[in-house]
């Protein structure tokens, strides 16, 4: 018996939409800010990193608070805007807030230390590259890199088509 | 392995555990996929993963490189309705 694909509800078919919806969204918003008309190597590469930044938001956001990754990626983004609000207006220390308990933090990573020697090694590289990797155990390490892996596939996936989209139109 | 407990839950991490994360993680890395009968060593799934992840933020920004020349002919509601209708089917 053959299930209709169609049948039970994807999850990841929601987490593509959300994230063609609102990256669509910002594009147009780069584009009305920075037009391609104005060519300079700075303004060129302005629009390049607003655009990966972008892309980046845009699949955190999508993804919300159900992942660390997220949430680390997430509250990464909340202290770079307030890092430039500081300039302006007198000291904040909302990094104080939005990040885990230090203490939290120490334990897991002494943990980590303690646990599995050879794989432990291994890992460090892995928790550079996963956002919040540092702070997590083995067992989420993996699990979050999965989740976090996905992701980044669906994001280049759409991107592509999306250049494709626009270079056949062109 | 002590049961103390550091809020996150976790009090001892069981080898099966790891085992089966790192097998599920070994189906997701296209260069490990190939060889779907073969069990690959943790570290070196690690390290394919690692090179993975590289790779994948390295064509984020290709991408981002590319998206930034075209992007000149970006219409607004009209082509995302057809974009987001191409990319879902």
């Amino acid at each position: 018996m053959m299930n209709s694909p169609q049948q039970v509800k994807n999850p990841s078919s929601s987490l593509k939409s959300r994230f063609i919806t609102r990256f669509l969204g910002a594009l147009t918003k780069i584009n009305a800010e920075h037009p391609i008309s104005s060519s300079s190597p700075t303004r060129i590469f302005q629009r390049y990193r607003r655009i990966k930044v972008a892309s980046n938001k845009s699949m955190a956001y999508s993804v919300r608070s159900r992942r660390i990754w997220s949430r680390a990626m997430l509250s990464r983004f909340r202290s770079r805007r307030s890092a430039f609000s500081v300039r302006r207006s007198s000291v904040k220390t909302t990094n104080c807030t939005t990040s885990p308990p230090s203490a939290l933090i120490k334990v897991t990573i002494n943990e980590n230390k303690i646990a599995k020697g050879g794989l432990d090694m291994q890992t460090d590289e892995l928790r550079e590259l996963v956002p919040g990797g540092e702070a997590m155990d083995v067992c989420n390490l993996l699990g979050e890199t999965a989740h976090y892996i996905k992701c980044l596939t669906t994001q280049v996936q759409v991107m592509r088509k999306i250049v494709d989209f626009y270079h056949l139109s062109k | 392995m002590s049961g103390r407990r550091s809020g996150s839950g976790v009090s001892s991490i069981s080898d099966d555990q790891i085992t089966h994360l790192v097998s599920k993680l070994q189906q997701l890395i296209p260069e490990l996929c190939a060889r779907r009968s073969h069990k690959a060593s943790a570290s070196k799934v690690l390290q394919e993963t690692c090179d993975y992840i590289r790779n994948l933020h390295k064509e984020v920004e290709d991408l981002s490189d590319r998206l930034s020349q075209l992007l000149a002919s970006i219409d607004t509601d009209n082509d995302q309705a057809a974009i987001v209708r191409s990319l879902l089917m």
